[in-house]
């Protein structure tokens, strides 16, 4: 609107453009095309993330670690578990670009293939603790009533328990499975408990408003409201806490990895090689910061990721 | 009020059955049996075995084990550790320890995280604001480890600022790198959570009509901004002593801290299951305890709770 349309207000207060009715005749009111589809809120989200720097960064970012992931043989071509004691804590060449480590492994190679490890056990263990903690939330916010005084409490009983002292003792107990998938099972055991609080607000929230209400008048059947109606509209809140838990989930299993009862020593982690890392810390200190690095980038970005996701889903945080 | 607190710690009651049930159905339904871990290779003699079933209980169903080790410890008893010495005088000494580490560690990123996120709440959009949400995004996504090691190096080993190791009876000036290492990641959170609820408070109107009756802006911040951000902040430090109990187990690690965690890691790696489980419930019934407190402070903070829930 150009300045010199506005005209002048009548009465305080009232100082908001009024069209003369001579310029705005009713058929250019009725021509108004409102036969575009509305734009939904994830339509709404996508548009204002592909704006937004924050979700950018951190898409390049991500997009980098999964091709990492996918193909680290593209970036090098020495192999992780091959060390030879005698091109041990080697300076960086051509040949190991970050050196070698005390056992003499390459050090880039295992920076590398160490992100294959972390990537996947954060993204099974969000996969497995979103499924956990969605179920158990919806139980106990759309039933409600005794069903949800139980749930609550068994919640809370998870909850009390820390996510990392709760792996501890558990992955104490599986040492000698050599496998990664006992981690993911270990993390997910105790890491939906956050999950399954928020899924239970967000139905809780969702369940009474008109359109389940028409649906149910409509004759839906309750699962099938919860999984149509409910559910989806509760979603947005699940997807931004799992995207932040996910950040989580690799720093836990790192530390896991680094006391001694995370990952086996056969699996090539950064958490594992930071541990080893660190008896030559004053000497070497390089070996400890290539790993923490890899692991400090991955984590920010899907910090990064769930920041600016949150912020989409919910415009009103972001106007200010 | 009174009645708000009552019903609160009627709640917890049935959640520290349950989490204790849970670790110690944990420990000892997986099958590893302490007994061996006592004998090593060798098998002992079956009278002895029988014995020291008894003695720790272990020839009774398992329910009856956790009610008979419940009801001990209720009445301060933890039960014998597997060399025999009672796991109380182990808790006696390292509790402590992690307490002054874990108090410590609260304040510090208390202080420093209210005043960083009402500091970029404030001046949300600004560098500043930028700065130190940077600096928080960094810190969380940095492990505490790593962290740890780093500052260890530099400050204790090459700077010489301070001891490397702190081992038994530390002093305040000891304890000071490690707590600083150990609230570092919560000291993020606080701040992140601070500068949204500072932020979201800014713009409303009883902040507004406060300024325009012409209170001064740090009556502003302090009485009408601060007092209603703290809430969600308060509950997160409540809730986050829980997590620095396990963060301590590491932080304990890397500066030589006798303290509970050092005791965890320990028992763990000899597979002493009795003291395992007596140093979860003990972080578990601290972590309770920390949010019933959590939960009166925001009743106290919040007239809406205390009279919402009847």
């Amino acid at each position: 609107m150009s300045p010199e349309r506005r005209t002048a207000a009548p009465h305080p207060g009232q100082e908001h453009y009024t069209a003369p009715l001579s310029e705005t005749p009713l058929k250019d009111v009725d021509a108004f095309d409102d036969t575009s589809t509305p734009r939904s809120m994830w339509r709404q989200a996508a548009h204002s993330l592909l704006r937004d720097p924050v979700f950018i960064v951190s898409a390049i970012l991500i997009a980098f670690i999964l091709f990492v992931v996918a193909f680290p043989g593209v970036f090098t071509s020495q192999d992780p578990t091959a060390g030879s004691l005698a091109n041990a804590n080697q300076d960086p060449s051509g040949e190991h670009p970050f050196g070698t480590s005390r056992q003499g492994y390459d050090i880039f190679s295992r920076v590398i293939h160490g992100t294959r490890t972390s990537v996947i056990v954060g993204f099974f263990t969000m996969i497995g603790s979103t499924l956990i903690g969605a179920a158990i939330g919806a139980l106990a916010g759309y039933v409600g009533g005794w069903v949800d005084e139980i749930v609550s409490r068994v919640v809370d009983v998870f909850f009390a328990i820390p996510l990392i002292l709760g792996a501890i003792v558990i992955g104490a107990r599986f040492q000698g499975i050599d496998s990664i998938w006992v981690v993911i099972l270990v993390l997910s055991v105790f890491g939906w408990t956050n999950i399954a609080r928020i899924t239970r607000g967000a139905v809780i929230g969702v369940k009474s408003q008109e359109f389940v209400m028409a649906s149910t008048a409509l004759g839906a059947g309750r699962f099938s409201n919860l999984m149509r109606h409910v559910l989806p509209n509760a979603l947005a809140p699940i997807i931004v806490t799992a995207t932040v838990n996910l950040g989580v989930f690799i720093v836990a299993e790192a530390t896991l990895s680094f006391l001694g009862v995370g990952l086996p020593p056969t699996v090539v982690s950064w958490g594992g090689d930071i541990s080893t890392a660190r008896t030559s810390l004053t000497t070497h200190p390089m070996q400890l910061m290539y790993p923490s690095i890899g692991l400090a980038v991955t984590v920010l970005s899907f910090i990064m990721l769930g920041d600016a996701v949150r912020d989409a889903l919910d415009p009103k945080a972001k106007k200010r | 009020m009174l009645w708000y607190i009552g019903r609160r710690l009627l709640q917890i009651i049935p959640v520290f059955l349950g989490a204790t049930l849970l670790i110690y159905l944990m420990m000892f339904s997986t099958g590893s049996d302490p007994i061996q871990a006592i004998a090593g290779e060798k098998a002992l003699p079956p009278s002895v075995e029988a014995q020291l079933r008894a003695q720790y209980n272990l020839d009774k169903p398992i329910l009856v084990q956790w009610f008979l080790y419940i009801v001990g410890v209720i009445q301060g008893d933890f039960g014998l550790n597997l060399s025999g010495r009672p796991i109380i005088d182990d808790i006696r000494r390292a509790f402590p320890v992690t307490a002054k580490l874990a108090i410590m560690a609260v304040i510090i990123e208390a202080i420093f995280g209210i005043v960083a996120g009402v500091i970029a709440g404030l001046k949300k959009g600004t560098w500043i604001d930028t700065t130190f949400l940077m600096l928080s995004l960094l810190v969380i996504a940095v492990p505490t480890f790593v962290i740890g090691f780093v500052a260890q190096v530099i400050l204790g080993v090459q700077l010489k600022l301070v001891p490397v190791n702190v081992g038994n009876d530390p002093s305040f000036m000891n304890l000071l790198l490690p707590a600083t290492v150990l609230g570092a990641v919560s000291f993020a959170y606080v701040l992140r959570l601070t500068r949204t609820s500072v932020a979201e408070n800014v713009p409303a109107d009883h902040v507004r009509t406060a300024k325009a009756k012409g209170l001064s802006s740090g009556a502003l911040v302090s009485k009408h901004i601060l007092r209603n951000s703290l809430i969600p902040v308060v509950t997160f430090i409540g809730a986050d002593l829980g997590a620095l109990m396990g963060g301590a187990i590491v932080t304990e690690g890397i500066f030589n801290i006798n303290g509970v965690g050092s005791l965890l890691f320990r028992a763990l790696q000899r597979s002493d299951s009795p003291t395992t489980v007596s140093v979860v419930t003990l972080m578990v019934i601290i972590f309770l305890i920390s949010n019933l407190i959590v939960d009166v402070l925001y009743a106290v903070l919040d007239p809406r709770i205390r009279y919402a829930k009847k």
